[in-house]
């Protein structure tokens, strides 16, 4: 067992050079952050193509902006966010992004943020809270539009009649919150469109063909459109339906949100009618914000800004896809 | 207390299959008449098709981990890290499959190899080593995933377009002998195993060292050994349902294949009637919990409850059979109905 102990003994030597020179490093640029600003990103995940996409447009924004960022990413848990978020505010960083998991239960970490005079940049997805001093801006894809979009786009195709299913994404998340308002908002003056089931796909391919697979068993060719609130689970759903010998996009509708290059693949191999982009490409209008906040200027921001987002039909797909990076 | 005669019904309600299968049947009842379209069977493109077919195919993966999973806990241990097993699984598939011209009978080797070196290490610590299994195997549940992640490029490999592979997409999309392929597995994986353990003194060896480790080895048992091999095997099970899952939707998703695996596979053993503490095992136990966790999660898509509540009945089904196998509880309400 000796062997074993010396072992261990080496790896807590190894580890006790190693960490404190990573972090040292860290250390000395922060106090170069007199010149470079010091921003902080906390991101949701790494868990599909878009939000890589909209990673790697903050990055390149803040690069571009000659800015340091620090990025930590809360692998789909909020308090793994949480964490990150209370980490940074420790380290004293001069603006914090945060592109939140769900909208609510961030007041706390927030708080504290605003009591060490850091600034917060709330990102793509909203959060819920009572004191709105507590962040400065918030800036993203207006996601109740992406859902009434959807709808004025359904109710077009389908004339006002249509027995729809939808696949929600995770329980909680503002998207899924927005996309589920803003679509029934619009069929409300359609009294022919009528949900008659609506399940968590948790916006992920897997889910959404496992639930689209049992909806099928239920509903069978009652089911005329699939509303999906990302392309992902849209993708999943066309799967399924495929296995139950349906054509999808002929016989079942589909209609999903984000407008990724898999859902341009699906649509230009005439699968899916239609996609709502959300665009992620959020990282210069978030860096221009944080710009005005360093510059002095937070006050001449407005505390909503939304981005504007397109639909894309089957027809035009083919003239797009080349043009998607995502 | 005078020795009774053999009772034909206490013989078969002090098995322990009798209770998940219990449940098993009362939720399938629940859904002969809430939703009778539940038994629904047809033949479409070939193949069988009707929500019973979704069970199977879909319970597939958990019942292939569970498989795995009942030997680890049968010698007293756990496995913890099986949904990052998957993870990797998928990961080196995909990468092979896309940046490679290994022809996939070489692909699936090197996966499952993968697999059951990652599940070797898990061995190696709990047996050699000596750490306990559940922060040995946390340590594979929390890094595998990161060496998954790492592999693909934190991103969602795709296996569409020039990358897609008919052979691959039959693994868990295709179909034999008209069910899902992944069926297929299952059943071939479940008899091969219950052939080795039970028509071979193994079964035997890994009861007796999950009884008793030094009476094991004081008999000649190599309980370091079984061990080792037993942790390889729960890899190797697995890396199969990380290439079920993965050719499932094409891609290799490192971020949420598996998720949360591990715990319905111990779900699954422990309501199929295997105690955690180890000893005496029954696979068809196992298997019968899996299935009973998957009719659970299809019931729940099917009668249309709303996702956020839906974690709800879930737990009051779990917190039922596990009521049910109880013996103090079953006592207890016993001793009450007599009185």
């Amino acid at each position: 067992m000796n062997r074993y102990s010396k072992l261990a003994a080496l790896s807590v030597v190894v580890l006790a050079v190693v960490i404190p020179a990573c972090s040292s490093e860290k250390a000395t640029d922060a106090t170069d952050g007199n010149k470079t600003p010091v921003i902080a990103f906390v991101q949701t995940g790494a868990d599909n193509d878009w939000r890589n996409a909209h990673t790697e447009s903050v990055k390149q924004a803040a690069a571009d902006h000659g800015y340091d960022l620090r990025f930590a990413e809360g692998q789909s848990k909020q308090e793994n966010q949480l964490k990150a978020l209370s980490s940074f505010v420790n380290q004293g960083v001069d603006v914090i992004v945060l592109a939140p998991i769900v909208e609510t239960g961030w007041d706390n970490a927030l708080e504290k943020a605003k009591q060490r005079g850091i600034p917060v940049v709330i990102l793509d997805r909203q959060i819920k809270t009572d004191d709105e001093s507590l962040y400065v801006t918030y800036i993203g894809a207006d996601t109740y539009t992406e859902g009434q979009k959807a709808a004025q786009w359904l109710a077009g195709k389908t004339e006002g009649t249509a027995k729809v299913v939808e696949l929600q994404g995770n329980p909680g998340a503002s998207p899924t919150i927005n996309r589920f308002n803003g679509f029934r908002d619009v069929i409300e003056d359609h009294p022919g469109i009528e949900i008659i089931a609506s399940q968590s796909g948790e916006f992920r391919r897997s889910k959404g063909k496992e639930v689209m697979e049992a909806l099928l068993k239920k509903h069978g060719k009652e089911i005329e459109v699939v509303y999906a609130h990302n392309d992902d689970m849209a993708i999943g759903a066309i799967s399924a339906i495929e296995d139950a010998g349906l054509k999808p996009a002929e016989d079942i509708i589909i209609v999903s949100v984000d407008a990724v290059r898999a859902a341009f693949d699906a649509m230009v191999a005439g699968k899916l009618n239609c996609t709502v982009e959300c665009n992620p490409l959020q990282g210069p209008l978030a860096m221009e914000a944080v710009a005005k906040i360093l510059a002095g200027e937070a006050d001449s921001l407005d505390k909503k800004t939304l981005i504007e987002d397109t639909v894309f039909e089957m027809e035009q797909a083919k003239d797009f896809i080349d043009s998607r990076k995502y | 207390m005078t020795i009774d005669p053999p009772n034909p019904i206490r013989r078969i309600t002090t098995s322990p299959l009798f209770w998940p299968l219990l449940g098993l049947v009362l939720l399938l009842i629940f859904n002969a008449i809430f939703t009778p379209s539940f038994f629904n069977l047809e033949i479409r493109d070939g193949h069988l098709y009707g929500s019973m077919v979704d069970v199977l195919n879909r319970g597939s993966i958990g019942i292939i981990i569970a498989i795995g999973m009942t030997l680890v806990i049968a010698t007293g241990g756990v496995d913890l890290s099986v949904g990052s097993i998957m993870a990797i699984s998928g990961a080196v598939a995909a990468l092979m499959l896309t940046e490679s011209n290994v022809s996939l009978w070489g692909v699936i080797p090197c996966a499952l190899l993968a697999a059951t070196i990652a599940g070797l290490l898990n061995g190696l610590l709990v047996a050699v080593v000596g750490i306990q299994p559940v922060v040995a195997t946390l340590i594979l549940m929390v890094c595998g995933r990161g060496i998954a992640r790492f592999l693909t490029g934190e991103k969602v490999i795709a296996l569409v377009d020039d990358h897609f592979s008919a052979a691959f997409d039959y693994l868990g999309n295709g179909h034999f002998l008209g069910m899902p392929f992944p069926v297929t597995i299952f059943v071939l994986l479940v008899l091969a195993t219950l052939v080795v353990v039970r028509k071979t003194v193994l079964g035997l060896f890994i009861e007796s060292v999950g009884s008793n480790e030094v009476a094991s080895r004081a008999v000649g048992i190599q309980a370091r050994t079984i061990k080792i091999g037993v942790y390889a095997f729960c890899g190797f099970c697995a890396g199969i349902a990380g290439l079920i899952d993965a050719s499932n939707i094409n891609a290799a998703d490192t971020v949420n294949a598996g998720v949360f695996t591990e715990l319905d596979a111990i779900f699954a053993v422990v309501v199929g009637g295997t105690a955690l503490t180890g000893g005496r095992f029954t696979l068809v136990g196992s298997v019968v919990g899996a299935l009973l966790l998957q009719t659970l999660l299809t019931t729940l898509y099917t009668f249309g409850f709303a996702s956020d509540t839906a974690p709800v009945p879930k737990a009051i089904v779990i917190v039922g059979v596990c009521l049910l196998q109880s013996d103090a509880f079953r006592q207890k309400f016993r001793r009450r109905s007599a009185a």
